[in-house]
């Protein structure tokens, strides 16, 4: 059999997938190396990078030895437990007001709807919201927020294409003060993390904020796509280097991605996992929780 | 996070023990592939793809003759390389225009793949071929697609076909209509991102899929996705018959393994490439350079493609006459930055070059490094740019201070102009496919 049909049919078989492959390993059988390797392709392929996931399965086997465990039914909640574990050192912390959040990220991880849906949540906790369109560059992005801002009657500013980002930034924030408002929400240009003249730009938006709107609670918030593979590091690690980041957001895990990168980027950094994103519509902006983020890798 | 080392590195390590060059054995393929297989899951090839891949290789490559121009971890390397090119196949497949036009191209894809920027792209493309393209905005759903796309449109020049946010099929239809009318010859049909599990939306593909009978459905897909893309791949395939794909943001540091997972599942070619913002930012794909990239061994040729499409023809002709003279000095050095300058980001550059691409990040190497080394190479008398070999001790001191650097930046700055002479010498005698291939040291 040729490369693509072999693969194809191995991909029919575990296309019933994950959750019937994980009933089948955790079924009273014996712990073999045979159940580790399915595990490890459990976990690799929800995108929980070979390290982490070699990581993750060393501290299950010396559990394993430790408990004396010899049935893989037993490992079910262990597994599930040590990772919900390395989620749980990033709980997010609460919001105090007044609240600055810089959305940043690469192109098309849905930053723009995230912050439609970020305003639609703090407006109906009563907030008074001030959106700052500052992704001066793809064509049509204002557009495409204030659509989102009229929806929910925040307050819209922003520039031409082409406009100066910081000074967007400083318009929206000198609004912010004028109208007393409780959140201001920055919406910026989608651009690739290994650019540095972009994330330059970026680093200085960010810093428009601190000096201008210094009695407000700055949040960093970068958003990744669900979708996204080992890149997601990546991502982080550079967008953090230029705004230092705060809080991450996870968007389209509504698909079959399992976005488990965030358990890698648990054990990255002090970042709290702030909300994941399963649907286009305003309340599919959830708050991260570690246990239920956990129980969707194992569905 | 990336390979620490780079995968060459590795398996160097692993065949450090074999004293002697003889057949490869079972046992040490077994080994290399170890790395080979962490090599792509960390490039996020899919795992049953990189099972696969890996097992059929393996059998390949068991008792090859190493030869005497390559270590062990070179010949490893080689047999995967080449067997990851050849399944990425079709070298740079080419558009399918249909011999009565209007070609029709479906575009489709998950939300926020780049179908809308790709639209534009393959407008302004086809446009500088020839082509009379129309863009059709059957985006009914994002707020502002349609009007990104109409910028998109006016961008590259081309015609632009919209008609409201109720049915696309109809607009696809109408859109077919009008460009017979108009004597578009190619149709670019921009459709909604969507999850490959959204019944309702995959119907609504089936539908305008139907209606207009495409030439070409490309299926356009995030360079950064993870291991859930030969679902996606697969289920619009199987649900659209795709004719190729298209892979975007390539311009990230990526290593893009879903290029293989891609082809794996679909069989379809990989048609073209998204590397940038900039409207014109489209290129071919190359299953070589990609398979260089998936392995983390960078991609030099697209780096040299790159240099060759942003240069000053006339100011490189002076700078590769001195080489040809083997008199390569600072000012062409200067000359050469001002042109790398040109070329884009230097990360970018640097992150293209093989053993480069994990090691350096943003930030080491910068503009501001440039600045400073044109600062040093300024600061030179006009005898010590046109001969180097002038420059002594004493004279690097008075460089720095001249430049405001120190003297280790000024070695550093000679350091990097001697390698660069020695680079571009290989280069320019077309030594290059060896540079790349066998003689590279990994």
């Amino acid at each position: 059999m040729g490369f693509f049909s072999r693969l194809v049919s191995g991909l029919k078989n575990t296309k019933k997938s994950l959750s019937e492959k994980f009933k089948y390993i955790f079924t009273g059988n014996e712990i073999d190396e045979d159940f580790f390797e399915e595990l490890e392709y459990v976990l690799i392929s929800a995108d929980i990078g070979t390290s982490t996931t070699e990581e993750i399965l060393n501290e299950l086997k010396s559990q394993i030895k430790a408990k004396k465990l010899k049935k893989t039914e037993d490992c079910k909640v262990l597994l599930k437990e040590i990772i919900t574990n390395i989620l749980l050192e990033n709980e997010s912390p609460k919001f105090t007001y007044p609240l600055a959040i810089l959305v940043v990220g690469v192109n098309g991880v849905g930053k723009t709807t995230t912050i439609g849906k970020l305003a639609q949540k703090f407006t109906d906790m009563k907030k008074k919201v001030v959106i700052a369109g500052a992704d001066t560059f793809r064509a049509a992005a204002g557009d495409q927020l204030k659509v989102w801002a009229d929806r929910v009657k925040a307050k819209y500013i922003s520039g031409e294409q082409g406009a100066d980002a910081s000074a967007v930034v400083f318009d929206a924030i000198s609004s912010a003060k004028s109208k007393d408002a409780d959140v201001i929400l920055i919406d910026t240009a989608g651009r690739l993390h290994n650019k540095s003249n972009l994330m330059a730009e970026l680093q200085k938006i960010g810093k428009v904020v601190s000096r201008e709107y210094p009695e407000a609670e700055y949040h960093k918030l970068i958003v990744v796509d669900g979708t996204t593979g080992q890149n997601a590091m990546s991502q982080v690690k550079l967008f953090d280097e230029a705004v230092g980041l705060t809080d991450i957001c996870v968007t389209k895990l509504d698909g079959t991605s399992k976005g488990g990168f965030v358990v890698e980027l648990a054990n990255m950094g002090e970042f709290a996992l702030r909300y994941i994103g399963v649907g286009e519509s305003a309340d599919d902006l959830l708050d991260f929780d570690a246990k239920d983020f956990v129980d969707a890798i194992f569905e | 996070m990336g390979l620490f080392e780079s995968l060459g590195e590795r398996l160097n390590h692993i065949f450090s023990k074999l004293t002697k060059h003889g057949k490869l054995t079972e046992l040490e393929i077994k080994q290399a592939m170890r790395e080979v297989r962490v090599a792509l899951l960390e490039a996020d090839v899919n795992f049953m793809v990189a099972k696969d891949f890996i097992n059929k290789v393996s059998e390949k490559a068991v008792g090859e003759q190493i030869l005497n121009s390559l270590t062990p971890g070179q010949q490893v390397i080689k047999i995967v390389r080449d067997e990851l090119t050849s399944l990425m196949g079709e070298s740079n497949a080419k558009l399918e225009i249909s011999s009565t036009p209007p070609t029709v191209i479906m575009m489709c894809g998950l939300q926020g793949a780049g179908k809308t920027t790709m639209s534009g792209k393959l407008g302004l493309m086809l446009k500088k071929q020839g082509k009379k393209p129309m863009l059709v905005a059957c985006d009914i759903y994002r707020p502002a697609a349609i009007n990104q796309l109409k910028i998109g449109a006016g961008n590259a020049g081309v015609d632009f076909f919209e008609k409201g946010t109720i049915n696309p099929v109809k607009i696809a239809e109408q859109a077919i209509e009008h460009a017979k009318r108009m004597g578009n010859d190619v149709v670019i049909i921009d459709t909604a991102g969507r999850l490959q599990i959204n019944e309702e939306l995959m119907k609504e593909l089936e539908n305008i899929k139907k209606a207009v009978k495409p030439t070409e459905i490309l299926l356009t897909i995030d360079a950064m996705t993870g291991q859930e893309s030969v679902n996606v791949a697969k289920e619009f395939n199987e649900r659209l018959e795709i004719t190729g794909v298209i892979v975007t943001k390539l311009d990230g540091d990526t290593r893009g393994g879903v290029t293989l997972s891609v082809k794996a599942v679909t069989g379809k070619p990989i048609k073209f490439c998204g590397v940038g913002e900039k409207i014109g930012d489209i290129e071919p794909f190359h299953p070589d350079r990609m398979a260089s990239r998936i392995l983390g061994m960078g991609d030099v040729l697209t780096l040299i493609d790159k240099a060759q499409a942003s240069v000053d023809e006339a100011e490189m002709k002076k700078v590769e006459e001195n080489l040809r003279k083997n008199s390569f000095t600072f000012e062409d050095f200067l000359i050469q930055f001002e042109q790398i300058g040109k070329m884009g980001n230097l990360s970018d550059i640097v992150s293209m070059m093989p053993g480069f691409g994990t090691k350096f990040k943003v930030g080491d190497i910068d503009e501001t490094k440039m600045k400073k080394y044109k600062a040093i190479i300024q600061s030179m008398t006009k005898k010590e740019r046109l001969n180097p070999d002038l420059i002594k001790a004493s004279n690097r001191k008075r460089i720095a201070q001249g430049s405001a650097t120190t003297i280790q930046d000024v070695n550093g700055l000679i350091k990097q102009y001697e390698q660069t002479k020695l680079m571009m010498k290989n280069m320019n005698s077309g030594k290059l496919q060896k540079m790349f291939g066998r003689n590279f040291k990994f």
